[in-house]
């Protein structure tokens, strides 16, 4: 079976559980809304305040709702001891992990488009006025939120204290691409295309994509194996 | 060449050796029987064979090759404490996720001939989390022999199974062993093991106290192997 069709199984595998159970998917769109109402109960901002600190709101609810579907990611194997079944599978570990990052992904992507205009409702801004660009945005911050959380999702599974592991190990390695994607969305939101000011943020963020994507893949097999 | 070859292997917890330089061999149509009391290190020493955990010493070999490399895997079948099938998807769902993680040509039929086999037919489209016991064992032991592995890894395969549960894995192992496929157990449960064991290994404390072929008097009689060997 060819390398990406494993992937699919796993992703779809994955997303078929979770979409029964919507234990993952519940929380994280429950928690990213309350947190967006209760900001805007505690701010009363005027629009442009609320534009400069948009990307920096949307960042932190995104990565913390975030954390709720990724802690489920590897979790999700441990009751009946499926993980030891698909490491003894003949997929290679780096499909296995692929494969779930697509699917947390897909979550992750989904609750952020549901995030977007309950944002632009209590806060009353316009955010899709660059809307491509706020979108290209959002699938490189996205990723990358994806692929360190899945893989220390795998690191840290059979830790019985992972769910605050995860966040712990998580965030202060997102740092640099969460920096980026919170200062280009600011920008978007404020109606301002992706210019020389904020290229070199877009830059940071596609190569820590690919730097951490490619370094995950590497090291998962030990991760998972030892 | 054997099947299964354990050469020294060596495992420690922190400074403890739960393994101590075993070396074992499975000749390829043979079945090994795994003994010893909670804590020998059977189950330590099936994960490492099954390439879920490694050795810090040692070599462990399947038909000659790595555990972890794709084309073992493909030939290894591992029923362990859990039953490795998913709670939120049905019976069919789960073997043919299996099937197609095997790469086998047509995962929903091999799917639906093992549930049959099992005795589950009936409840294919049924969720996991709403099997009994029993079916559940069933449905985890058609998981571990759906690709057809020519090496079966199980560990404790009796264990909380029901008759009928016990009927069926006993039957499967005798037509796997039939067909020339290599059987590493591990189990408490000596009289059921020791009527399919063509070999027998003891382990204490993490070390082989004996390995050699069942006797009659050791299928006649469990309490032998531990009476006559004893523990180191």
């Amino acid at each position: 079976m060819g390398y990406f069709r494993q992937v699919a199984v796993v992703a779809f595998k994955d997303l078929r559980a979770e979409l029964r159970t919507k234990e993952a998917i519940n929380a994280s769109l429950a928690f990213s809304i309350v947190i967006l109402l209760l900001f805007s109960f505690a701010f009363d901002p005027s629009e442009d305040t609320m534009r400069e600190i948009s990307g920096g709101l949307l960042w932190i609810v995104f990565a913390f709702a975030g954390t709720l579907t990724l802690n489920r990611s590897f979790a999700r194997e441990l009751p009946n001891d499926c993980l030891d079944a698909l490491i003894a599978a003949p997929l290679p570990a780096s499909a296995l992990f692929l494969g779930k990052c697509l699917a947390n992904y897909a979550l992750v992507l989904a609750v952020e488009l549901v995030s977007l205009p309950v944002f632009g409702i209590f806060y009353n801004v316009r955010w899709a006025r660059q809307f491509p660009e706020l979108l290209l945005v959002l699938l490189l911050g996205t990723w990358a939120l994806t692929v360190i959380g899945t893989i220390f999702s795998a690191l840290t599974v059979n830790i019985k204290l992972r769910e605050v592991m995860l966040p712990m190990l998580t965030y202060p390695i997102l740092i640099p691409a969460l920096m980026s994607a919170m200062q280009l969305t600011t920008a978007l939101v404020g109606g301002t295309a992706i210019n020389s000011d904020t290229i070199d943020s877009l830059k940071m963020l596609i190569g820590f994509d690919i730097v951490f994507t490619a370094v995950s893949l590497a090291l998962v097999e030990t991760v998972l194996v030892g | 060449m054997s099947a299964v070859a354990v050469e020294g292997v060596w495992k420690f917890y922190g400074d403890y050796p739960a393994l101590r330089d075993v070396r074992l061999e499975a000749a390829p149509g043979s079945c090994l029987a795994l003994i010893g009391r909670n804590g020998a290190g059977k189950t330590t020493l099936l994960r490492i064979v099954a390439g879920f955990s490694k050795a810090q010493r040692g070599k462990i070999k399947i038909h000659g090759n790595d555990p972890r490399s794709t084309e073992t895997r493909r030939q290894l079948g591992f029923l362990g404490h859990g039953i490795a099938v998913y709670d939120e998807l049905s019976a069919l769902e789960n073997l043919t996720l299996y099937g197609k993680l095997y790469a086998l040509a047509d995962p929903r039929k091999s799917a639906l001939e093992w549930l049959e086999r099992t005795g589950l037919e009936r409840v294919r489209n049924g969720l996991v989390r709403e099997f009994s016991r029993g079916m559940r064992q069933r449905l985890a032991v058609a998981r571990a022999f759906l690709h057809e592995p020519s090496v079966l890894l199980l560990d404790e395969p009796f264990t909380a199974l029901d008759d009928r549960a016990i009927a069926v894995l006993q039957r499967l192992l005798r037509e796997a062993l039939a067909a020339g496929k290599t059987i590493v157990m591990s189990t408490h449960q000596l009289r059921e093991a020791l009527e399919l064991a063509t070999h027998v290994a003891l382990i204490s404390r993490g070390q082989l106290a004996f390995h050699g072929q069942c006797t009659p008097e050791m299928a006649a009689d469990p309490g032998y192997i531990y009476a006559q060997y004893g523990e180191v």
